[in-house]
């Protein structure tokens, strides 16, 4: 397919159903940039939902990129469950102490009430707004934290992998409160108008987890969360590497997959082929410090190396930009796209005669 | 294969079996003439090392080099207290996280440095100023930084401004995946060296001890 111009839901769309759209569609995945833009503190702007819906929709028509993204910041969740946010100046606030202290405290952790809790109503608010100003015309992208990979910020990394490897009924436990979480917390953004859910998973990764773990875990917690998220929905790996779980990620009933940067592009392209769109793989942390040069040529070498036939959404590796990471390489990214980015692929970018 | 490489083939295959029990069974079946510094020398390090190469080239899993480094911890507590005049004579050392309440990357370092004999300061999530404090209170000589986010690794540079303010000459050894993923990092916030793993810290501290002496 080669339309002159599509919507930015049509694009992504047509490479998600593995055909080549007009471009190769792009995922600037900013949030705390809105707050740049609106010249307000990270804490303010995430204060109420209208900075939100005005910073993503600046965002939008700054960069001409393919999506709206209604995800606030990580700890968003662990503050539905009582815990303590903290705010920086120059970065994605960060989730405080643990909320799980002790094994008892996982006995009587309750599921949050979506609807009920002010942090999680701001979030659905800014997705309705979203849904208000675009419609069908661009998809809005919402967030949920894997029932697996929500325990680091709950307990902490390594009392988790502890609980994981020492008390399986416990985990088992954990694992109950945090899908009937997740199902409730993705619907609820679905119903406000969300596109699709992002499943964040950094722990079912191969950077984390051995494939024989993911399968007794991971693997098992996603199959039976994604069956009742009443959406579209993509795993993201937030920077972890998952080649060699490619096909068990596919058999969870994903339609895309977020991969790292350490990751050849090709071999994942080829792993996933017709069966997950790829979303990547550009480094974020390195994007902070790239010309403008640099950020065309990379983002070439990507286009060149999994965009032919779709099936390819360009973004950067983790799922959110870092705050440094100036305007000017963002702009230089969209540019580089819009550019190289056009089905067919020119000659210079795919290397075809 | 000789009879150490066999100890450590069954040493690596206990650690990611993450089986306590055949671990111990080889600690306990080094022969009388192995020396509890020697097991760690010869058989504790190098697995780690190895397991920590595995980590970085893709092979294995963090949560494998995780349960390996407590497993070996608990291990060599047993064989060197805390207070054993075997643990090793060093710089003083202080670990700590930066802002974060993300620990693992610092349980891992400081279970590898405990399994390798060493004793250090252990700090917990401190902030620039608190930490620059205590180093100077300390008289600390190697200090290791562990982050996850890159904020907490860019605020790296405002520690070693404070240090060097209060003229404090203090190395700076630094890990996290900010470092992972952008290899200058380290270097653009003023450390002496960065550790891609867990188990590059013990080779990173010797050489900083060569070359005090």
């Amino acid at each position: 397919m080669n339309q002159v111009s599509m919507t930015a839901m049509q694009r992504v769309l047509t490479t998600l159903g593995h055909r080549e759209p007009d471009r190769v569609p792009f995922f600037l995945l900013l949030t705390l940039h809105g707050a740049k833009e609106l010249g307000l503190s990270i804490k303010t702007y995430f204060s109420t939902p209208e900075h939100v819906v005005e910073g993503q929709m600046r965002l939008l028509a700054k960069y001409r990129h393919d999506c709206l993204y209604s995800f606030f910041y990580a700890p968003v969740e662990i503050e539905a469950f009582g815990g303590e946010v903290m705010f920086m100046d120059d970065g994605p606030p960060n989730s405080g102490e643990p909320v799980i202290k002790t094994h008892q405290d996982i006995r009587s952790l309750t599921v949050p009430d979506v609807e009920n809790t002010p942090c999680l109503a701001r979030v659905l608010a800014a997705t309705r707004g979203l849904r208000d100003r675009v419609r069908d015309q661009v998809p809005i992208i919402g967030v949920v934290m894997s029932p697996f990979s929500l325990p680091v910020m709950q307990m902490g990394f390594d009392r988790y992998l502890d609980l994981m490897f020492e008390q399986p009924d416990l985990f088992s436990h954990l694992m109950k409160i945090n899908q009937a979480f997740c199902i409730q917390w993705a619907n609820a953004q679905l119903a406000a108008g969300a596109t699709a859910i992002c499943y964040f998973d950094p722990v079912s990764s191969t950077t984390i987890t051995t494939r024989k773990m993911y399968l007794k875990t991971g693997f098992e917690v996603a199959c039976q969360t994604l069956a009742q998220i009443n959406g579209p929905t993509a795993t993201h790996m937030a920077s972890g590497r998952c080649l060699p779980i490619l096909q068990d990620i596919a058999g969870t009933g994903t339609a895309a997959v977020g991969v790292s940067c350490l990751e050849d592009i090709r071999a994942v392209k080829a792993a996933c082929k017709n069966k997950l769109t790829v979303i990547g793989n550009l480094n974020g942390i390195e994007m902070r410090r790239w010309s403008v040069e640099q950020a065309e040529n990379h983002v070439k070498d990507l286009i060149a190396k999994a965009g032919a036939g779709g099936g390819f959404i360009l973004s950067d590796n983790h799922g959110e930009i870092p705050f440094q990471v100036p305007d000017e390489v963002l702009m230089a990214i969209s540019d580089s796209v819009h550019r190289w980015g056009k089905y067919p692929l020119p000659t210079d970018v795919s290397g075809k005669e | 294969m000789d009879d150490r490489d066999k100890m450590l083939n069954a040493f690596e295959r206990a650690l990611l079996d993450v089986d306590r029990l055949a671990a111990r069974q080889v600690m306990e079946q080094r022969g009388r003439d192995m020396r509890p510094i020697r097991f760690v020398e010869k058989v504790v390090l190098p697995v780690l090392e190895q397991l920590g190469a595995g980590w970085q080239d893709g092979s294995l899993a963090l949560s494998q080099v995780y349960m390996a480094g407590r497993i070996c911890e608990e291990l060599i507590d047993e064989m060197l207290p805390p207070a054993d005049p075997s643990r090793k004579n060093q710089p003083r050392m202080a670990i700590c996280i930066l802002e974060d309440h993300h620990a693992l990357g610092k349980v891992m370092v400081y279970a590898v440095l405990r399994s390798g004999g060493f004793d250090l300061l252990d700090y917990g999530v401190v902030g620039v100023d608190d930490l620059v404090a205590r180093v100077q209170a300390d008289r600390v000589e190697v200090l290791l930084i562990s982050v996850l986010m890159l904020p907490s690794a860019l605020k790296i540079k405002s520690v070693r401004q404070k240090l060097m303010d209060r003229g404090c000459d203090v190395t700076l050894i630094v890990g996290g995946a900010p470092f992972r993923f952008d290899d200058q990092l380290w270097q653009m916030v003023g450390a002496n060296v960065m550790c891609e793993n867990a188990s590059d810290v013990v080779p990173a501290i010797e050489k900083i001890m060569e070359e005090k002496t």
